[in-house]
């Protein structure tokens, strides 16, 4: 006997119940997601996955649709360039003239520093290795600001690995696939970054709100700030190496400490990733090499350790 | 019953090609594109049929369409998954409730209203991204959002019209 046959066969509640109840069940679920959804801690792998197989398709689609407006920005710029070279072309003189006067400066103190660094023996760190790569999308709305990259696992990146631009910090790695990223801006309302400002050593927690400029939080230093004052990341908590370039502190219509961002005038096509892992990239392997432990035997004559460096090794400062 | 009030809408062609075009004009206009150095801003092109959809016809079908449309836009855009479903829920909701009343409605006032669902999505984002990160979105960036998104009401009245002799049933 089917349903229709039945006692309740002509029972035949509203559509909009119907309806209300699908529009209930179905925001469930979007709460759901919303409420168990973490980029980063112990459960942001709940939804990573799904989040990398989407980017993995997004990606060459976006892909080849930007080659277009690659062009069309590339028009767009020529066509500015052309009525604005006159300008430029007086611009460039003066800071070329500037520059100038910058490279003999810093020739002397490149010069200067290299005979105090020897003085005092100081090692400095070593480079860290960078992997380049293109954007392909590039979310700028109030409530998420990141950007999909070509390169993922396979080029070595993993979470957390900072982006630059041309010119500073632009976010860091917040998701990895084999061959795509997506990057957290500084700007996305999410992002939290240590910084440290240049002029008077003090700290901040430099706080995306979804605008170009993000407030600088947590706000500690002795001196007052000033417009202008350079911003870098500090490197506390360990997730960023300390000294990459942030921007310039300014003071925001709504009475708070900003961050005029250096990212800001680079091309958005473009970011470098630094593979930094963990302080321990920036110190040479044999520093942190085991040498003077003792022996973990109790009962036996402790062994004696092998020939060591000399003790004039000069003591490694410190990691940025 | 007249053949006309007989006819049924084709889910395919009221619900999959609007989510299909806005998921694709979503996609373009995420690419990366500086003009003159500005970013240009993100229309949320997923509220056309999110308002449409409530207009046209009460159905079970459109909040799992809205569901998987905002999910395709949280992970278009690197959103907190579930985000944009609950916003363009927090649009379709009163829209579905006052159908009756709007489809009395002008172009002009029907456009106000589609503006104020515009509004309602974007104050349930800046409100469930406030509880989730602490910090009140700019706002600004909000007020540019909702003034192009609101631009796009031409597009959700084609579809309306398209649609709104289809189904006399629900007149």
């Amino acid at each position: 006997m089917s349903l229709r046959d039945g006692p309740l066969g002509d029972v035949r509640p509203p559509i909009l119940w119907g309806v209300a109840v699908a529009l209930a069940v179905a925001a469930v679920a979007a709460l759901t997601l919303f409420l168990g959804d973490r980029r980063e801690g112990p459960r942001a792998q709940d939804h990573g996955a799904s989040r990398n197989a989407a980017d993995t398709v997004i990606a060459p689609v976006s892909g080849v649709l930007a080659t277009p407006v690659r062009w069309i920005g590339g028009g767009f710029d020529a066509v500015r360039n052309y009525f604005l070279a006159g300008g430029q072309n007086a611009d460039l003189r003066r800071k070329l003239a500037r520059a100038l006067s910058w490279r003999d400066e810093a020739l002397t103190l490149r010069q200067e520093n290299a005979r105090l660094r020897g003085l005092m023996g100081v090692t400095t760190d070593p480079p860290l290795p960078v992997v380049f790569a293109r954007t392909v999308v590039d979310a700028r709305g109030p409530f998420s600001n990141t950007r999909l990259i070509d390169a993922g696992a396979s080029r070595g990146i993993v979470e957390g690995n900072p982006a630059l631009g041309e010119h500073g910090l632009v976010g860091r790695v917040v998701g990895v696939a084999p061959n795509v990223s997506r990057v957290l801006l500084l700007t996305d309302v999410e992002s939290r970054t240590p910084v440290l400002i240049v002029r008077t050593n003090g700290r901040a927690i430099l706080t995306g709100d979804g605008g170009p400029s993000p407030q600088l939080a947590y706000l500690r230093t002795h001196d007052p700030l000033r417009d202008g004052d350079r911003v870098l990341t500090s490197g506390d908590g360990g997730v960023l190496p300390r000294g990459l370039p942030v921007g310039s502190a300014m003071k925001g219509p709504d009475g708070t400490w900003r961050v005029a961002l250096d990212s800001d005038a680079s091309p958005i096509e473009f970011v470098q990733i630094l593979l930094f892992k963990t302080f321990a990239q920036l110190t040479p392997p044999g520093v942190l090499a085991p040498r003077d432990l003792p022996s973990t035997a109790t009962d036996a004559p402790v062994a004696k350790p092998p020939p060591t460096a000399p003790a004039t090794t000069p003591a490694r400062p410190p990691a940025p | 019953m007249t053949p006309l009030t007989a006819r049924r809408l084709n889910p395919i062609l009221w619900l999959g090609a609007p989510m299909a075009l806005c998921a694709a004009a979503s996609l373009i206009c995420a690419l990366p594109l500086k003009i003159y150095g500005l970013r240009p801003p993100e229309p949320l092109f997923a509220l056309i049929p999110a308002f449409a959809w409530g207009m046209i016809r009460p159905s079970i079908l459109p909040p799992f369409a809205l569901l998987a449309l905002g999910i395709f836009l949280d992970l278009l855009w690197g959103a907190p998954l579930g985000l944009w479903p609950l916003a363009l829920m927090a649009a379709y909701a009163p829209v579905l409730l006052a159908r009756t009343f709007l489809s009395a409605q002008g172009i002009w006032s029907l456009w106000a209203w589609y503006a104020a669902a515009c509004a309602a999505a974007l104050a349930t984002g800046v409100f469930f991204m406030t509880l989730r990160a602490g910090v009140v979105p700019n706002l600004v960036g909000v007020a540019w959002q909702f003034l192009v998104t609101a631009a796009l009401f031409p597009f959700a009245n084609r579809l309306i019209e398209r649609y709104e002799d289809a189904d006399t049933r629900f007149r």
